[in-house]
């Protein structure tokens, strides 16, 4: 083990020890590891890090989630996965990064994600809020959409347009809003499965001060691309055990019905089987070569893979139960915002679910995109709103 | 070589990489294969000599004891993966994939020690008469019989055999079936060449008729080394795939680049740039697949005959598919015996069909992941209205 392994190792034992996670309360846990520098070991010493490389986390996540601690992520995923590498490089001051990490990192402060709009999802950089200028604050204008835990959310990281005479990626700021403040509203957003775990906020003359921008005035959109490949790289992440994750679902409704089985549908499933096994591989492979540093393009491939991956999987699952699988448990609209617990629901539940993976986080469509320009070096396609003013790009 | 973590490289490696890589393009240009494939012998003879002795890649997993560098399959596989990306001339499939891991894996004895150095050194080669069945040895199969020392039988289609200096055969004697090696140019030893879809892997039809043999594995030991030497064969193919996976990868991103239609490059509409973006997921699937399978066989990590058999289901497919994406990309130009796309079209079909295609490594997956699945009460719950 290396010294700063060992390091990582017996800070996270030390921690454990002096607060253990099955007795003390969560916020105490989870700020003792922040203190401690083993919330994000890659962030700097007292802003919950350590300096070191990336890779540790898994050192520190073993021993800590061994002794009974939660998965941050699972509780605060906006925070952990997005908010804090953003506000860790573009927030202002040392002061404003400490006053936002330690809560983010502790839970007491839930965070959301305040990009998509109604008008601008797979062309986010279309987006229509406004943000202007009024003294000290920024006033905000505008509806945001699919945005989870909003309803819980102290924080909302907001990319709102202050220029609207620039082309459109020019004319973006990247702020950090209350979502306690005046008017900030929330609404359940169902979705085909039934339950709602996202929502849309409604926002009107919304005020924000100018200490919580992130990045310079019209530089929105490259602080939001910290945010956009962070979230990628979360959702690309997948188990690290062969045959775990979306697949075991479908391998324990096949062990479980052996009446079902034909043997077309046996090398169906064997072919998902192995599609995920080879992307487990390539995670691995990818974990390997990369060590330290920031999830590049190639997260892409899995997060791509991964949700047509799903879809197949819970599609298999349907078509092996037939007309058992064409029943429901309740369409009554229970557990709004509920994260992602349509994964722990029956397995029609999860088939519905899986329809919005190829779409949330970057559809499939631009992952290829993505793959092919920044990945394979390909030319980008021609558009039709290059250099225009983003007023004047036509909408509808 | 020591072998690190799985899936990273050492410097030698990295630098093995580098030097096969300038031999290859030095010896193995496209003017160079399409002369020899052409050629009654498919090969160079000097040329091989030199991959054996001026670089020592012909049997880089052999122990320094018999006559090898004493380094790991990975470095073996290493020097394959360029090998494959340049379609490398000469009987690697029936030397290096096959009969060099085949008699690593047999008993010590003179036969087999004099023919090791041999082959390792590139002073002759080999070519495996064992029948398979789809990449698994199956004794059944087997049509040559042994009688004392000498084989009669038909030996079927074996690839390389046409220029081999020596054929490694299985053959039934009374206590089972035994691991022959064979002069082929002996007597009792009847070739013929055949015209093989890809021209690059020749395979000449063998008959024998009381050709004189010595016995390198007995019937106690043959089904252990031709499963050895099976299983190291599907790994190697594997990452031969991968490369000329990434060779045409490489060539159809290119192509996409510089090609103009409708005064754009091609490669910026979507429905070719996102064909190419599958082909690059098919490819770092079949990459990861390919050399797990490597580290698999060689350090002992997983299951060799399922890490093979994922290996071989997801390569196959991977360079088939790529091949065939790789012509269309190309449009017409890659339809054209001119262009270098069907040698690597036909090198996929081969490769696929060779050792087991994509569909009987699939099923062997079935049967270990899960005909073996045990059902835990309640682990994916069932809407039932």
């Amino acid at each position: 083990m290396s010294t700063d392994a060992q390091r990582v190792s017996d800070l996270a034992h030390t921690v454990v020890a002096e607060h253990d996670p099955k007795q003390v309360p969560l916020t105490e846990f989870l700020g003792a590891c922040y203190d401690a520098g083993l919330s994000w070991v890659n962030f700097p010493p007292g802003l919950g890090g350590l300096g070191l490389s990336r890779g540790l986390q898994a050192v520190a996540d073993g021993i800590l989630q061994g002794a009974g601690g939660p998965v941050p992520l699972g509780l605060n995923p906006m925070g952990y996965g997005m908010a804090a590498p953003t506000i860790r490089e573009h927030a202002q001051t040392e002061d404003l990064k400490k006053f936002f990490l330690r809560p983010l990192a502790t839970t007491e402060d839930i965070w959301c994600q305040l990009f998509s709009e109604p008008g601008a999802g797979s062309d986010l950089a279309g987006l229509a809020t406004s943000a202007v200028p009024d003294g000290e604050d920024w006033v905000i204008n505008g509806q945001k959409v699919w945005t989870s835990l909003a309803h819980k959310a102290r924080w909302g990281l907001l990319l709102a347009r202050t220029d609207p005479d620039a082309p459109k990626h020019k004319g973006l700021t990247y702020f950090i809003l209350d979502m306690h403040g005046a008017g900030v509203e929330c609404r359940p957003l169902r979705q085909m499965t039934g339950q709602a775990e996202f929502n849309e906020v409604y926002i009107t003359d919304a005020r924000i001060p100018d200490a919580h921008r992130l990045g310079g005035v019209g530089d929105g959109w490259r602080v939001a691309m910290t945010t956009l490949m962070n979230e990628r790289s979360a959702l690309g992440a997948s188990g690290s055990r062969r045959g775990g994750g979306a697949i075991a679902d479908a391998v324990q409704l096949w062990a479980s019905r052996p009446d079902l089985h034909t043997p077309v549908l046996r090398d169906r499933l064997t072919q998902l089987w192995l599609r995920a096994e080879a992307q487990r591989l390539t995670s691995e492979r990818s974990r390997a070569s990369a060590g330290a540093g920031s999830p590049g393009p190639e997260a892409s491939i899995g997060k791509m893979v991964g949700a047509e991956l799903n879809q197949q999987i819970y599609e298999f699952c349907m078509d092996l139960l037939g007309p058992e699988g064409i029943l429901y448990h309740s369409y009554a609209m229970y557990g709004a915002n509920a994260g992602t617990g349509d994964w722990r629901g029956p397995v029609q539940q999860r088939y519905l679910r899986s329809r919005a993976n190829t779409i949330e986080g970057g559809t499939s469509e631009v992952m290829r995109n993505i793959l092919g320009e920044r990945v394979l070096g390909l030319p980008g396609d021609l558009r039709a709103d290059a250099g225009m003013a983003w007023k004047d790009v036509p909408r509808g | 070589m020591a072998d690190a973590t799985q899936f990273t490289f050492t410097d030698e490696q990295q630098a093995l990489r580098a030097a096969v890589r300038k031999f290859c393009a030095a010896n193995f240009d496209e003017a160079t294969v399409r002369r020899l494939m052409e050629a009654d012998v498919r090969y160079d003879a000097a040329v091989w000599r030199r991959l054996g002795t001026e670089l020592g890649v012909l049997g880089m997993s052999v122990p320094e004891d018999d006559g090898g560098v004493g380094g790991s399959l990975v470095d073996q596989a290493v020097a394959v993966e360029v090998f494959g990306a340049t379609l490398a001339c000469g009987p690697l499939f029936g030397t290096v994939y096959l009969s060099i891991p085949a008699l690593v894996a047999c008993p010590a004895g003179e036969a087999r020690d004099e023919l090791l150095g041999a082959l390792v050194e590139g002073d002759r080669t080999a070519a495996f008469a064992v029948p398979d069945r789809a990449g698994a040895f199956d004794p059944a199969a087997v049509t040559v019989t042994a009688d004392g020392g000498a084989l009669s039988g038909p030996a079927g289609r074996v690839v390389d055999a046409d220029a081999a200096d020596v054929l490694l055969v299985a053959a039934a004697c009374p206590d089972g079936v035994g691991l022959y090696a064979v002069d082929a140019a002996g007597p009792g030893v009847q070739r013929t060449a055949l015209v093989t879809l890809d021209l690059t892997r020749p395979q000449a039809a063998v008959e024998l008729a009381g050709a004189p043999a010595r016995l390198l594995a007995g019937p106690d030991e043959a089904d252990r080394v031709i499963t050895h030497a099976l299983q190291v064969g599907a790994a190697l193919l594997a990452v031969e795939q991968v490369g000329a996976a990434q060779h045409l990868l490489d060539l159809s991103v290119e192509y996409a680049k510089s090609r103009m239609q409708f005064g754009r490059q091609i490669g910026s509409f979507q429905a070719v740039k996102h064909k190419l973006a599958d082909m690059l997921v098919d490819l770092e699937h079949a990459r990861s697949a390919a050399w797990h399978a490597v580290w698999a066989l060689s350090d002992g990590s997983d299951d060799p005959a399922l890490a093979t058999a994922i290996a071989q289901a997801v390569c196959s497919h991977a360079l088939s598919r790529i091949a065939a994406d790789t012509i269309q990309v190309h449009g017409g130009i890659g339809f054209t015996w001119e262009h270098q796309a069907h040698l690597y079209f036909k090198r996929a079909a081969t490769d696929a069909a060779l050792l087991g295609g994509a569909e009987a490594h699939r099923s062997r997956v079935a049967d270990a992941v899960l005909d073996t699945a045990v059902a835990h009460a309640g682990a994916v719950p069932v809407a039932t209205g």
